[in-house]
């Protein structure tokens, strides 16, 4: 084997190449198809965001739409946010102050009951644990579709209707996949750690927090990441259970604001839409950039290996 | 002396036992609570309702056996239509999603500086997902003024297409906005890719495997569990659309556009603008036990085709 290598390298040696057979001719025209068919796939991909971000610049009275599109900011009003926000007949800030409120009231939810139940299944022993943990795993492969008339019918009866109560209270009693990730998480830490602890005097609920809960801030952060996500981009819960434009969310506020630009005088205000779409998303790229290597990492190590 | 002993340690080990377990359920508790109030007892009533006359503003539910489930066959029009938009949605969107994002991470994990830049451009339009990319697209897609018409009159394109607000080329639109996104699945796929023993590829190599003969015979085989993994979630993803139906569909000209009409958009406005809950409730069954099935059948028929590495653990 290693003298056939041998042999054939010999072989590459002697018989020069010609210049398209040379390693590094070859590597480079890979390199080029690659980043050639890299950066014109990226260009198409970042056109529409490209397009809201110079759209969403423009002058209130400045058309949006041009022949041809402008894929690039020619001007600059970054004043436009400020309007969307405060404007008097329906001022952004409101949905957006809302959101932000359900949003760090779902992640101290997600974070308490999943953390707490994912130390039950990792690190305790208890009579029934397996069967209890299979039923977890069964609830997670639960489409959500059979829930949303039941739990309509249930929050109803309760007269939670109207109020922000079924958009996360649900989030204090744990939810599978997010169970799933922490006890898996959890799991790898060695089991000295509880011991010593035990050993020093510290109770089950000690250990959690002293120790287990420091050491899971990856899946944490992972977990909340998540939430914010989805409770920033939910569209059908405040849809269904929200009735007072005072209460929305910037999710269905979004919607709302761009449909009574349509009733309204007729003025172009794409801009202004576009202005307001663009602002709902800078929270998620700024929590994307900043967590980009935990995020792909750990959606690459807690979410898919079992 | 030492079975006494032994008695007593024994004994006492199982009251740590009990101290243990008694903490153990009390972590638990929360999900416990919330597993019979927010699961088992919404299902009971899901159960329930589906065979009730159960509206909004007529309450007390009137038992009508199986009667929701035949009028779906009978008199409903946007039943089965409502079914056959969601399913051509899936043609539309699940292999070719497959296929891009699966070209996309091998480009990605090329070994050159940079990818790291173009990682985080393609997994942009998975981040900013939801309302604010669908009122994007349909201004993008706006038949007289919007980008892509724009640009394809200037193509040459005599008459572009009317997009949301046309039968035909609605259900691409949504088409069009998902593939958009292909990046989110190519972060997964590349997550995968990494995760394969670089030796097999220098042993091939050795061997004299083209890059061809690896891909087929290395790349995708030991892919195959991620592949599978994207292919089961883009299955149930496509069964549940909505955010893009709802607000696409209330865009075009006739309120909410028959051609948009997916599935769960049907369930919805059963439910809240006809306020047919029990029916609605009946609806929703049929759509969990349809994907139930099909994921099941997918799960199945491809079951020889994915690879799992023995891993030494069990329940890899």
């Amino acid at each position: 084997m290693a003298t056939e290598v041998a042999h054939s390298e010999r072989q590459r040696v002697l018989h020069k190449p010609r210049f398209f057979e040379r390693k590094s001719v070859r590597d480079a025209i890979s390199a080029l198809l690659v980043y050639g068919f890299l950066v014109t796939f990226g260009i198409l991909v970042m056109m529409p965001m490209s397009w809201m971000i110079s759209a969403a610049l423009k002058a209130p009275g400045q058309p949006v739409f041009t022949v041809p599109p402008s894929w690039l900011p020619t001007s600059f009003h970054v004043e436009n946010f400020w309007t969307v926000l405060t404007n008097p007949s329906y001022p952004l800030w409101r949905p957006a102050w809302n959101t932000i409120r359900l949003v760090v009231v779902n992640i101290i939810g997600v974070i308490f009951s999943n953390t707490l139940v994912g130390y039950a299944f990792a690190r305790l022993r208890f009579p029934g644990k397996e069967a209890i943990f299979k039923l977890v795993v069964l609830t997670m492969l639960l489409p959500g579709v059979v829930l949303l008339i039941p739990s309509f019918l249930l929050y109803n009866a309760l007269g939670w209707y109207g109020t922000y109560l079924p958009l996360w209270v649900t989030s204090f009693f744990g939810a599978p996949f997010y169970i799933f990730i922490t006890r898996q998480y959890m799991r790898s830490f060695p089991r000295d750690l509880d011991d010593a602890a035990r050993i020093d005097g510290c109770s089950y609920l000690g250990t959690y927090w002293r120790i287990i809960l420091p050491l899971s801030k990856p899946v944490i952060t992972v977990m909340a990441i998540f939430t914010f996500q989805g409770v920033w981009n939910d569209f059908s819960g405040p849809l269904i259970y929200l009735n007072d434009s005072a209460k929305f969310t910037l999710a269905i506020a979004l919607n709302y604001f761009r449909q009574s630009r349509f009733s309204s005088s007729g003025v172009n205000t794409t801009n202004m839409v576009m202005a307001a779409a663009l602002l709902s998303t800078i929270p998620m790229l700024i929590l994307y950039f900043s967590s980009q290597k935990l995020l792909i990492g750990g959606i690459a190590s807690v979410g898919l290996k079992g | 002396m030492a079975t006494t002993g032994l008695a007593t340690r024994r004994r006492r080990l199982s009251k740590i036992e009990r101290k243990e377990a008694l903490a153990a359920y009390l972590c638990l508790s929360p999900w416990a609570i919330g597993f019979i109030v927010f699961l088992v007892v919404p299902i009971g009533m899901a159960a329930y309702a589906a065979f009730t006359h159960w509206t909004i503003i007529n309450p007390p539910p009137r038992w009508i056996g199986i009667q929701n489930f035949v009028e779906m066959f009978t008199k409903d029009r946007y039943f089965l239509w409502s079914l056959g938009i969601t399913l051509k949605y899936m043609a539309m969107t699940l292999i070719p999603g497959l296929v891009i994002s699966l070209i996309l991470a091998l480009f990605l994990n090329a070994k050159l500086k940079g990818m790291n830049f173009f990682r985080t451009v393609f997994y942009v339009p998975a981040v900013v997902s939801g309302v604010a990319v669908t009122i994007l697209w349909i201004s993008l897609l706006d038949p007289q003024a919007g980008a892509v018409n724009t640009m394809l009159r200037q193509l040459g394109v005599q008459n572009p297409p009317n997009w949301v607000g046309s039968s035909k080329w609605a259900l691409p639109s949504v088409a069009i906005m998902s593939l958009w996104g292909v990046g989110g699945g190519a972060i997964i796929y590349l997550s995968g890719l990494q995760n394969i023993p670089p030796h097999l590829y220098e042993a091939a190599w050795i061997d004299g495997a083209s890059r061809w003969q690896q891909f087929w015979r290395i790349t995708l085989p030991l892919l195959s569990p991620t592949i599978f993994f994207n292919l089961i979630t883009g299955l149930i993803g496509a069964f549940q659309v909505f955010t893009p139906a709802y607000i696409m569909g209330g865009a075009s000209r006739w309120g909410t556009s028959r051609y948009l009409r997916f599935y769960l958009l049907h369930v919805y406005l059963k439910a809240f603008q006809e306020g047919r809950l029990g029916y609605a409730a009946a609806l929703a069954w049929v759509l969990t036990i349809l994907s139930a099935l099909v994921v099941l059948i997918v799960y199945r028929s491809t079951e020889q085709l994915v690879y799992y590495e023995e891993t030494g653990e069990r329940g890899g």
